[in-house]
Parts: C-alpha cells; structure tokens; sequence
C-alpha cells in the first residue's frame, strides 16, 4: 500500500462541493460535464480506467464514507449485479433517460416548453428546486439542461450511496454506468491481446478466468 | 519464501475500478489497459487486503501450492 498522499487523493471533496453549488445555482451543473467526458476521454486516447483507478471523486467519496467513517456493512455486492446483462442493461437504461433529458432540454430550446425549475429524483419524482434558478444570461434551454444533469447525477449519487451502504464501499462501480463504458471502450482497445502473464510459478494453474495469464 | 496464498482475478468479474491497488501492501495488483486488475504472483503474499476490497467480489485466493 502506496502510503504517500498525493493531491488526487483529495479530490472526494469535489463530490459534496458540486452538489453544494448546485443548491444555490444550478447553472453549476455543467461542471458535471467534466465527470462525462474526462472518463471517456482518458479510455479513447488513453486507453486505460485511470480516471476510475485515480481521479473519480464519487468513489473516493464513498471509499469515505464506507471504509473510514464505517458506514457500510460490508457485505458483499450481490453477483445478479455485477452480471453482464446487469452491468449492460443499466448503461442502456441509463443512457435512455439521458437522451430522455436531452429531449426535454430541446423541447425548451425551440420555445414549445418554459424552464421547468425542478429535479427528478429516481427518474420519477419531481423535486422542486427553484431557490436555485435566478434566471439566466443563457438561453434557457442551458438551464434545463443544468436541472435535467444535477437531477442524473443526484440520483447516481444516491443510488452508489444506498449500495454503499447495504454492500460495500465503492458497489456503485460495479455498475456505474462510466465505468462500464469505458472498461468496454478499453476492452476494444485491447483487442485479443491477453493480460500480461504472471511472474509467480502456476504451472499446473487451469488458467480459468484467472488473471494470471 | 513465497507465500501460502496467492490472489487470483476473475477478468470476467473485474470492473477495473482498481480499488484492489489502492490497498495491496506489495503493489502486486495494477490494472491492464482498463480491461482487469492482474497480480504478479512474485510480490503477492496472499494477505488477501484486495480481496476484501473487491466491490465486484472478482478476486479469490487460492493455495500456491495447489497452483504450481
């Protein structure tokens, strides 16, 4: 264990804050837009979950909150969620209701719909959040997309919360949706190619689902 | 010596969160192009850290001896 802090290894402290900004202006949500593209971005060009491994703030946040302040029970994160179909048909699911999100941001674009100054928690529960808009000097639509966004990652965040703390720590990555895009985008990356074989002696090893080549 | 116990990933579990590395007191697990952790089997001492960490429940141990 690498017991020297580095400055990556602060930044849970962005998760509380981007929610915090949110509460006041929601214009901040955009900033969110940082946790969509930098994953993707560092497994396109970079092809590695670095972003997963170092920099994700949501799951340091809950390694937080499970592991030092001893919220979670610890108990293993059932397999069913950890399946392929799982793991695949939340991604799907989850982008849907982005493009759902994105839909209602055109409809207020093109001036059929006002700013709808809400969040909807679980895709299904309208929160009313108008203490946050003061108007905006953008079009309107930036801030429904603003309300739209926070309400996703409010909800993400509550769900890896909810696992955080019936499972483990970090259950969330399991099936975050960035994490399985990108360990796909990284898995095509890689091809065929087969993890680097391992130095220890598994000379009678059946070679199973090991990693150890 | 080597140890008893060795750590083993299964690739078709991991999700190459990389919450194992964080915690491996050998740095014996990293994670291979984003795709799954791997462990060298040369610095794993079998402490098992990593598999208790694993959220996607992707990391047995395993007997050395059974392996070579």
């Amino acid at each position: 264990m690498n017991k020297t802090k580095h400055w990556y290894d602060y930044l849970w402290i962005v998760t509380p804050i981007y929610f915090a900004l949110g509460f006041f202006n929601i214009l901040f949500a955009w900033i969110g837009m940082i946790f969509f593209c930098l994953p993707l971005l560092i497994a396109i060009f970079g092809g590695s979950k670095l972003y997963c491994n170092r920099y994700c703030d949501r799951g340091q946040f809950f390694t937080l909150l499970g592991k030092k302040l001893k919220l979670s029970r610890n108990h293993p994160t059932p397999r069913w969620i950890g399946s392929k179909w799982f793991r695949y048909g939340f991604l799907i699911f989850f982008f849907a209701m982005f493009f759902q999100m994105l839909w209602v941001t055109y409809l207020v674009g093109s001036g059929a719909n006002s700013v709808s100054a809400a969040v909807k928690l679980f895709w299904t529960f309208r929160v009313p959040w108008d203490w946050a808009y003061h108007g905006t000097v953008f079009a309107p639509w930036v801030a429904q997309f603003a309300f739209g966004f926070y309400g996703m990652m409010l909800t993400s965040t509550l769900i890896g919360l909810i696992v955080m703390v019936l499972f483990q720590p970090r259950s969330w990555c399991v099936f975050c949706p960035m994490g399985t895009m990108t360990q796909w985008i990284c898995k095509l990356r890689a091809g065929k190619t087969p993890p680097p074989a391992c130095s220890g002696s598994c000379a009678s090893c059946s070679k199973e689902g090991c990693g150890h080549g | 010596m080597p140890s008893k116990r060795l750590a083993a990933v299964d690739s078709g579990r991991c999700v190459a969160c990389g919450s194992c590395c964080k915690v491996c007191p050998k740095g014996a697990v990293s994670v291979w192009r984003g795709v799954t952790a791997v462990v060298d089997g040369a610095l794993c001492i079998g402490c098992g850290k990593c598999q208790k960490e694993c959220p996607a429940g992707a990391i047995v141990l395993n007997n050395r001896e059974a392996a070579v």
